[in-house]
């Protein structure tokens, strides 16, 4: 029965990895980790509507590049403890690309150790070129089109 | 036309292009003010209709400037606190003005109707001001809500002696450490320069007109 019920969630939960509620050492290893893909980390969250609203954008992304890798960091627990929301959307909205969410205090001593460019204003995004350590910070909602012209200025 | 100079010529042309690109993205262009700067006079409309200017501020320390919203979660979460700093420190010589800088057609709960429900219905007994054209924002460089910016008053000028967050916890008003805001008015108020001068918090993003 246990078998068949870890199997039927497995299918169910199919594509994306679950969320994974991260601190920020984990964070900034992944923004400073050696790879041949483009980074695109997205911060983002729930309540955040154009954050919402662009996650298309990078969910199609992450889909149709297969040199690009996207992050979703979900900046949800700053204002609400509990990650269920999180949970819930991933799951309503079917995201496929990674999700981690950041679990830290003292926004006024994380967010420059994520980029001293960013005001900490939601959605904020990165873009690294991992192999030159090129980056880019972009502080707003991105528009259709946008990222691709980005990704091809940093490879 | 003939240029002497191509290169300065082209220069400038690229200047003029950055400016351009910039402008079109919708952000402020340039990074506004930062600490010990003089603030320009600004004149608003308030919720009641009545129009308030920083120069009012005539027999005041100083004022502690917020940009702020009806809709963002943050904005909300700190509602509370940003009453009880009025409520502390406006007999003390800091006031609170707030500030609503969002594009109502972008984010409709925040239009001059809205601003004028919620300022009643939380009872606000400081400004609440709209600042339609976002010039306001742009020249502080304003970036979230809530984004304080708190003034010193020197002479008939006021200067900026801290801008940022208001505390260091936003979900929970109780497991605050840092009381950012309170503790540079004391500073103020004791004729010394604040330790923290400048935080940053997570929070919304202003709702900037798109170009």
């Amino acid at each position: 029965m246990m078998k068949y019920l870890s199997l039927f969630l497995i299918a169910f939960s199919a594509a994306a990895q679950p969320a994974k509620i991260v601190k920020l050492p984990e964070l900034k290893a992944l923004l400073n980790a050696p790879s041949d893909k483009i980074q695109v980390i997205n911060f983002w969250a729930t309540w955040c509507a154009p954050c919402v609203k662009e996650l298309p954008l990078f969910e199609k992304l992450g889909q149709e590049y297969p040199n690009v890798k996207v992050t979703l960091v979900s900046m949800d627990l700053d204002l609400d403890p509990n990650p269920d929301k999180v949970y819930r959307f991933i799951a309503r909205k079917k995201i496929q690309s990674d999700v981690l969410i950041l679990d830290e205090k003292d926004p006024n001593s994380y967010i420059d150790q994520i980029d001293k460019r960013w005001s900490g204003a939601l959605p904020a995004t990165i873009i690294i070129n991992p192999k030159t350590g090129q980056r880019k910070f972009i502080g707003r909602e991105l528009h259709e089109g946008e990222l691709e012209k980005l990704i091809a200025e940093i490879q | 036309m003939y240029n002497p100079n191509p290169q300065r010529m082209l220069k400038k042309m690229f200047t003029v292009l950055c400016g351009v690109l910039l402008l079109t993205a919708g952000a402020p262009v340039d990074n506004g003010y930062e600490v010990g700067d003089t603030v320009a006079d600004f004149k608003l409309k308030n919720v009641d209709g009545k129009m308030v200017a920083l120069s009012d501020y005539k027999d005041v320390k100083g004022v502690i400037v917020i940009f702020d919203c009806n809709t963002c979660p943050y904005s909300k979460g700190y509602n509370d606190r940003i009453k009880a700093l009025h409520d502390k420190y406006a007999g003390q010589g800091f006031p609170v003005i707030a500030i609503q800088p969002n594009d109502p057609t972008i984010s409709p709960g925040d239009s001059f109707e809205e601003m004028k429900k919620q300022a009643e219905k939380k009872g606000y007994k400081f400004p609440y001001l709209f600042d339609e054209t976002q010039q306001v924002a742009k020249a502080f460089g304003a970036t979230n809500t809530p984004h304080v910016f708190l003034l010193k008053k020197e002479g008939n000028a006021f200067k900026v002696a801290y801008i940022g967050a208001i505390d260091d916890s936003a979900k929970d008003a109780s497991a605050v450490t840092k009381r950012y805001v309170e503790d540079a008015i004391e500073a103020l108020k004791k004729g010394v320069a604040p330790a923290t001068t400048k935080t940053k918090a997570i929070g919304c993003t202003i709702k900037w007109r798109n170009a």
